[in-house]
Order: structure tokens, then sequence, then C-alpha cells
């Protein structure tokens, strides 16, 4: 018996019969009941704030808040400002602890509205365009789970677009009470306010699972496909001689318009359609031939000031608020075909095609807003035809002489170096420049996350990205590498291959690459993180920003990883699954671990589920260049569900790290599920959310978070191979916690014996037992005295 | 030296509680010899910077050696101070030292007793800036000091953003007046 969240609802404005006229009327039908679905609905179909209050509290008993504060006072309300300083309180009373959680919420919240924002105006299109009764496919027949988090969080099974609009009504209502908490006079908690800040997490992830189902449903997108097809991405990718569409963003239907407007006018051969951030991967998810793409978000300004794009269409979520005007500089039109991100530009929406292409054509208007994909597709290729002849490619991006002269002209007040992000030695560049020598600045554009700040703070607004992008011009310019298109979910085939050996331990991890290029050191790192666990054998899962990231690096005979590394869940596997969105598929990979593999039901059934992946999945992500709010959402949807995150260092300034304490052995006791005895489980995971400083610290934990209660002695060894491995090759020392891991003599490395023996006899190690793990009191099967 | 309380990153602003400013390299001195139990956190941009010619990890090594000062290595700094002949007292992650120096109750390194001053050199500056906001509104009995070139308004003393030169020569007189033959 399947419970939809709903009833039906008839309204009828007049009815006019032959004997009577009736007006407003309105007909409720109580819920609707499907006779679908064997599976028994679990104990939270879809979970208010409060429902999984507890199990928060278990995971925050254990992973306790260590709050950062970014601003030491509260200015959200007409009390303040209020000094939250040490143990002060504001005029409405709350503590710096409530108040960072409360930002925390704030910033999740920010994410899951965007998500399921962005799957509201997907699904809309795509019920508008294909019906409610279009049915949902992710994998066809190689997925039978086909809306793991779905199912899981609300206790229903989809099966048609119109199945999700509930779905995303009770996404929006929660969000919503959500939001309201953290109003003046509202939660006084920091942990309730943490608690929440999960929920929002898990709300998020259901937002993004319903856009990635329903795109990949009805345009077609690769399904579950570890074949998914190479395409191309680089700087360097376009093809010059052709006028160019840029688009930016996520949310791909305008991005569709045109790829349809194209082929359908049989001129596809005649405009480069390219792509920044996830607006890019996903449209190469519907058209690997026609569209490319050409880098993660902090590509914007050099590419647009290259004067490439002849027209920029963007969507919503991670474009530069400045895109317009960046635009501008380089003559090209812009069309927004967003409700959230209109640019201060006119509704074009009723306009006929062809005046809006002559008005753009004409520059009456630098840009429109055209909210109907459709429309924009014909508007974007109509103009950029027109546009690209007369626009030569203008560029804004200085000559050589002219950075010169700028150089010789600076002051080296280091403004510019102190409103980087990542304190890049601008004044240094700028005396080489001042030489003739541009290949510092050239350096700086590998580490350079994009942002231009360094341009608004000089004084003499000197175009100091402008001069980097020039001075790594040919660097861009050769970039062309080779990307698989994001394949979307994992096939339920290949988790019943790899489900056993991931919960045993043998595959000694799944680490999830996530997240937005705000890199410390550029990208490369994560093409080199990605590198090291596929070599050892674990699975690399990633998507967004970082997934373009790990395929913009070469080895010595051309390849990217995506050529060298298998596309399948596997050990030793590289797979994209996709864009942002597509990040609960690797959460749903953990989920139909339990579901599949151990056959736990599923159905409504969160908190089981999560005690099972963080006791016994051994995933980590790694968004190492979290930036966005949304990033903070994803991540804490994977929180609660047992999966800890590693963020890079910019991480930090999210204000909240999740911390376990290994030296404090009373936190990590876990039931052992056949007695109900409390056993220790060792401190694994042993942080929840933590942010790192270089890409070897982040490695070194991968491998150390990885290590769950449950995992066998032969899957244990196998993990301690890796962790203490990579410790000693990155530390150059033994690690000082190893005691804390090794249960009993079997879980010791062969080739690590002798060494790893020396050390437990020195800590007075003792042998325990290997539970069967939970921390929830009802899956203990036999009590004491039973 | 300059004297403004500015912090590096200009965005980063802190307050109303900020950093004192160490005018005097003296203050360094006298802030570790009254500190009871001292402890110095080095993170990994300390084998980095300032120079080809100085590098902080360095003058980490040649403080901890003169005033006996534990050291805690960040990220993968063990293989720096290794290279260098020094065992540091400890390695962890930044914010696992900053989440224990915040606890009251943990023992430290050696299981004696919790420290009382804590300096900071090798973070970057963002996540040095963050954990030490940390320490400033949630720790107990804690006194924090930025060894860094920069201004860290959170800490409880910093330098103020200084050349290479001054922190150079800033630094050589703390070693000296710490004792270092």
């Amino acid at each position: 018996m399947q419970l939809a969240k709903k009833g039906l609802v008839v309204k009828v404005k007049e009815l006019k019969t032959d004997v009577a006229v009736v007006k407003d009327l309105e007909v409720s039908i109580g819920r609707i009941s499907e006779e679908t679905w064997a599976e028994p609905i679990g104990p939270t179909p879809f979970p208010s704030i409060t429902d999984l209050r507890e199990w928060d509290f278990k995971l925050l008993q254990r992973y306790k808040p260590f709050y950062l504060p970014f601003c030491d006072v509260c200015c959200l309300c007409t009390f303040g400002k209020c000094d939250l300083t040490g143990d002060k309180r504001g005029a409405c009373g709350l503590n710096m602890a409530a108040q960072q959680s409360r930002i925390v919420l704030l910033a999740c919240c920010i994410g899951a509205a965007t998500h399921t924002g962005h799957a509201r105006h997907l699904l809309e299109h795509l019920i508008e365009k294909f019906g409610r009764r279009y049915p949902i496919d992710v994998g066809g027949i190689s997925v039978d789970v086909e809306a793991p988090v779905t199912r899981l969080v609300t206790g229903i099974r989809p099966k048609t677009l119109g199945d999700l609009e509930e779905v995303l009504d009770y996404c929006e209502t929660e969000v919503t009470h959500l939001l309201a908490a953290t109003h003046t006079g509202q939660e006084g908690s920091n942990i309730d306010f943490e608690s929440k800040v999960l929920h929002a997490g898990m709300i998020d992830q259901v937002g993004m699972e319903v856009a990635d189902m329903v795109q990949i449903s009805a345009y077609g997108f690769p399904k579950a496909d570890p074949e998914a097809p190479l395409t191309e991405i680089g700087f360097g990718v376009a093809d010059v001689s052709k006028p160019v569409i840029l688009v930016i963003g996520h949310n791909v239907p305008s991005s569709v318009g045109i790829i349809d407007y194209l082929t359908d006018k049989g001129i596809y051969n005649k405009v480069e359609v390219v792509g920044i951030c996830c607006t890019a991967i996903d449209i190469t998810r519907y058209s690997s031939s026609l569209a490319k793409i050409v880098g993660p978000i902090s590509w914007q300004l050099r590419f647009i000031r290259s004067g490439i794009p002849d027209l920029v269409v963007v969507d919503e979520q991670c474009i530069r608020a400045d895109a317009l005007i960046e635009a501008q500089k380089i003559k090209a039109p812009v069309i927004a075909s967003s409700p959230e991100n209109c640019l201060g530009l006119e509704n074009r929406t009723k306009s006929p095609a062809k005046e809006i292409i002559s008005d753009l054509v004409e520059k009456k208007v630098p840009g429109v807003l055209i909210l109907d994909p459709e429309k924009v597709g014909e508007v974007a290729v109509e103009t950029v035809m027109a546009v690209a002849p007369k626009r030569k490619k203008f560029n804004v991006i200085p000559e050589v002489k002219e950075i010169i002269k700028a150089a010789q002209e600076c002051t080296q007040c280091n403004e510019c170096i102190r409103a980087c992000p990542n304190n890049l030695p601008i004044p240094d560049a700028m005396k080489a420049a001042a030489k003739g020598d541009l290949n510092p600045f050239a350096e700086i554009l590998e580490n350079c996350v994009g942002c231009a700040r360094c341009d608004s703070a000089c004084p003499n607004d000197f175009p100091l990205h402008s001069f980097a992008i020039k001075a790594g011009e040919k660097n861009l310019i050769a970039e062309k590498f080779k990307i698989r298109v994001g394949r979307g979910a994992i096939q339920d085939v290949e988790i019943r291959e790899v489900g056993g050996p991931i919960v045993l331990g043998e595959i000694p991890g799944v680490v999830a690459l996530v997240g937005c290029a705000n890199y410390p050191r550029g990208g490369k790192e994560v093409a080199e993180i990605a590198e090291e666990f596929a070599k050892r054998r674990f699975i690399v899962v990633t998507s967004g920003c970082a997934a373009m990231s790990i395929a913009m690096v070469k080895d010595e005979e051309g390849k990217t990883l995506y050529e060298k590394y298998p596309g399948g869940f596997e050990a030793g596997g590289i797979l994209n699954v996709g864009s942002c969105v597509s990040n609960p598929h690797i959460a749903g990979a953990a989920i139909k671990i339990a579901s599949i593999f151990a056959k736990r039901n599923l159905r409504a059934n969160y908190e089981e589920i999560a005690d099972y992946v963080l006791n016994r999945v051994g995933a980590v992500g790694v968004a190492w260049g979290a930036m966005s709010q949304k990033a903070a959402s994803i991540a804490s949807g994977f929180w609660r569900l047992g999966v800890p995150v590693i963020v890079g260092p910019h991480g930090s300034k999210y204000r909240r790290m999740l911390l376990g304490r290994k030296d404090k052995k009373e936190d990590w006791y876990v039931y052992d599920a056949r007695t109900g005895d409390k056993v220790y489980g060792g401190p694994a995971p042993e942080h929840l959310f933590t942010a790192v400083e270089t890409k070897e610290e982040a490695m070194v934990l991968i491998a150390k978070l990885c290590m769950r209660p449950n995992d066998t002695t032969k899957g244990r060894a196998i993990k301690l191979t890796h962790y203490v491995d990579l410790h000693k090759r990155l530390y150059s020392v033994m690690p000082d916690d190893v005691h804390l891991f090794v249960r009993n003599k079997a879980d010791v490395p062969l080739t690590m014996k002798e060494e790893i023996l020396k050390i437990l006899e020195e800590k007075g190690w003792k042998e325990r037992r290997i539970p069967d793990p939970t921390l929830l009191p009802r899956l203990i099967r036999k009590k004491k005295g039973d | 030296m300059g004297v403004k309380a500015e912090p590096w990153q200009t965005a980063e602003i802190a307050g109303p509680k900020k950093a004192l400013l160490i005018l005097k390299p003296e203050v360094v001195v006298a802030m570790v010899k009254r500190a009871k139990r001292p402890i110095l956190i080095v993170g990994h941009l300390a084998a980095e910077d300032y120079s080809d010619d100085v590098k902080m990890i360095d003058y980490a090594i040649r403080m901890s050696r003169t005033a006996t000062i534990p050291v805690v290595a960040t990220a993968h700094m063990t293989t720096e101070f290794i290279k260098r002949g020094f065992q540091p007292a400890g390695w962890m992650p930044a914010m696992d030292i900053g989440n224990r120096l915040k606890d009251p109750e943990w023992k430290g390194l050696d299981g004696t007793g919790p420290y009382d001053l804590a300096m900071f050199m090798g973070l970057p500056y963002y996540m040095e800036f963050v954990i030490l906001a940390g320490l400033k509104h949630f720790s107990k009995g804690l006194k924090t000091i930025s060894l860094d070139r920069y201004y860290d308004p959170h800490a409880s003393w910093s330098f103020p953003n200084l050349s290479v030169k001054d922190w150079n020569e800033g630094f050589k007189i703390i070693l000296s007046k710490l004792g270092e033959k």
C-alpha cells in the first residue's frame, strides 16, 4: 500500500447543469493509495524537521561542532549589530555557538532551496513538454531502485514525472520550515540548529535527485552507462572560426533549446556550443557530439575576456553576477533564461523572436530575458550567426606592451595580493612584468580561482586577471582534454558486484570527489587525488566542477584519467556521474548497498539505512574546492547519511566542523546487534566534516576515513595498508593512532606486521571483538537475558 | 615595523575584540617566558614561506629548541621537520589541534595538562583566521599568538603586516632574547 502525501483535490470554478449552477465547488478525496509496492512502509515517511532529530543527536554527540566564527557579530535584525564575543549573548538571547549553526543552516537552506527550485523548474518544463505520465527511467532494466534517496526519505516510489510533484511539494515545505527556524526568536539551541542543518542536507539530496531523474528520463541522458561517451573539455576546444555560443550555469533546458534548434534547422555544423560549469556537463549528457565543455566555474572570466564567445546564455547558479558587464566589454549579447537570474534585463519572453534577434544584433539592448527554452534556442542561434561576423572575436585581453607599461607604473601597494583568496604573488609578477617577464603571471593563472578580486582592488584599475590570462594564453589555447560524459545512476548489478567487497572492506573505499573550483592550488590536485586512489583500487566517483578538473590533466602519453581508468562502479574506476544535481547517485549508491546487497528495507527507513552506511560503507566525500551554499547543503546531506566529508582549506570558511575525538574512548562505543553489548568500535570514521590544508593531508585522511567498525579482518588489513602506506610516504612517519584501528592481530597487514606489532606492544594494546555495529538499540537482535 | 592593525586579507574584518599588536619582539619573549605550558603549531606554509633564505620552519625549530616548546606539525609538515633532523612533539590536522586546544579538559600531547599559550605559524591565512576565531570565542584560559608576518585579528597577540626583512629581524631578536646560543 502506498500512501501519497496529498489527497486528490478537484476544484470547479463554475458548473452549469440542467438543474443548477454551482460555483467554486471543491471536492477533496483524502489520500490516494496505490497497491503497487510490496515493501512495507518504514517509520519516517516524509519526515518533518524533528522526526530524525534523535538520529542527528547521536551523530552530534560523537561528532561535536567546532565553531570557527567568521564574524564576531550578528547583524540579522535591527537589535544589532550584537557583539557575540566569547560567552556574550545578543539582544535576542542567542549566543555565538547558536549563531554560527544558524548561519550554517541559512547556507544549507539556500543550497537546498536552489536545488529544489532547479528541480521545480525542470519538472514543470518537462511536464509541460512531455506530460505528467511520462515515465521515469534512469537506467532501464539495469536500475530497479530508480530513486533511492526519494524512496528512503519519502517512502514513495515515483514512476512518472507527475509522481514527483508531491516530492517537491514536500521539499519546499521543509525548506520553508527550516528557514523559519532561523528567524529571530525561533530556535535557540545550537545542537537543534545542527539537526536542522542535517535535515536541510537530506532535503537537498531529494531535490537534486528529482532534478537529475527528470532530466535523465526526459532528455535521454546516458542512463547508468559505465561507457558513457568521451567528449571534449578545455579552453581550446571551441572552433573559433565559427560563431560561438557560451552557456553558463546549471539548469540545462535553454541549452537544450539551442541544440534542438541547431539540429532541427540542420545547421549544427555552423555554430559552436560550449559551456562552463554544470550546464556544460549536462548539455554534453544531452549531446556529446554537438556541445563541448570549456571548464569549471573559474573559467568564466578568462573565456569571456578572450573574446571567443559571440553570445552568452546564462541560466542559474554559480554564474558571475557581472557576466552581463563582462559580456558587454567584448560586445557579446547576453540572454538570461532563468527567473532566478534576470540580470536587470527586459523580459522579452512574449516578443516575437525576430524582434528580439533584431534588437540584439542592432545592439539596441545589451541582452534580454527569455523564459522559454525553445525561444532561447532560436534567438541564441540566429543572433550569434548575425553577431559573430561583426564582432570578429573582439576581446579585452591587453597586449604585452600594455602590461609592461602598467607594471612599470605599479606602486607595489599590495592591495591585489591582499584581495587574492590564495595570496598569489601578484606584486612580484608585476615587478617581473615591468622587466618584460610574464612567466610569473602565467604561473599565477595556474593557481587562480578566477575571482578577479585583484582587478577590483587595484587602485590604478589595472585588469590584473587579464594580465594573467595574456601571460598564460599559449597554455590556455592548448587546453584540450577528454572527459567522460556524466553517466547518471549506478546500476543495481554494479552494486551487487561490489556491495560485499565494500561492506567487508575488501574494496578499501569509495571516494567521491565533488564540488566547486575554489582550489588552493589549482585543479590539478583533484586529478592527483583521483589517480592516487584509483591506482589503489578504490572506487572514485566524481561530479560537477571536480569532474572537470580531473579531466584537465594529461599523462606523458597525452591521456586523461577518463581515458586510462574504467567508468564503472568498480575497484579502480573513475566515474563521472554528472552535474551537481547528480550527487544523489553517489548517496544513492551507498543507500543501494544497504538495500540491494544487505536487503535492508529502504522505504521511509532513513535512520536504519544511515546507521548502516555510517557503520559499514567506507565512503568519503571530498569537496576540494567547495565554495557555494549548495556545496554546504550537499555535504550536510552526506553527513546525515553517515558519510564523512573532507573539504579543502577554503572550506574552513564554512565556519563549523563536525569533529570526532579519537582520544575520547567513550565516544566510540556501538551496540553489537548480535548481543546488545556496548562495544568499542574504534574511531571509525573519525570525523564527519573537516577541512584540511594540503592534498597530502587529504589523501592520508581519505584512507583513514574509509575505515568502518564492520570491516572484516581482511578488509581492515587492506584499509590499514593504504592508510599506513600513505602516512609513511607523505608524513615520513608511522601513524600515531594505528593501534586504535587494530581490533585483533588478523587486522594487521602482513607486510607491516613487525612494525605494527611493536607499536601495539608499546601502546598496551588489547585485542577486542569485531561487533555487528549499530547505534540504534531497536536493531539489537538479542538482548541480555533473552 | 608598521603599526596598523589591518588584517592582511583586506576583507577579513574581525572585532569588536581584536588582537593586540606586537610592536616589539620582546612581547613574544615575555609571553613565552610567562607561559607555563606553551605550544607551537606549525602549518605547511612554514616550509615554503617567506623566501629562499628565510623559512618559517627553521625559526620554529630554533624557537622550540631554545625555549623547550613542543611543536605540533599540521598537514604533512612532519616530513619537512624530519628532513631538518627535528622530531615534532606531535602531528595532527590543524582543525584537530584547534578543537583540542578549545577543550579545557584536554591534557595535552604529554597528558600532563592544558596549554596556556598557543602560537601559530604557517597555516593559510584564512584558515588560521578562523581557527584563532574559534579559540578566541570558545577556549578557556588560553592565549594565542600569530607568529606569521601578517596581522591576524583573532589572535590574542599578532604581529602587524610586516615585510619579510622586518619579520626576519624581529624573529632573530625573539630567539636571541629567549636565550638562543
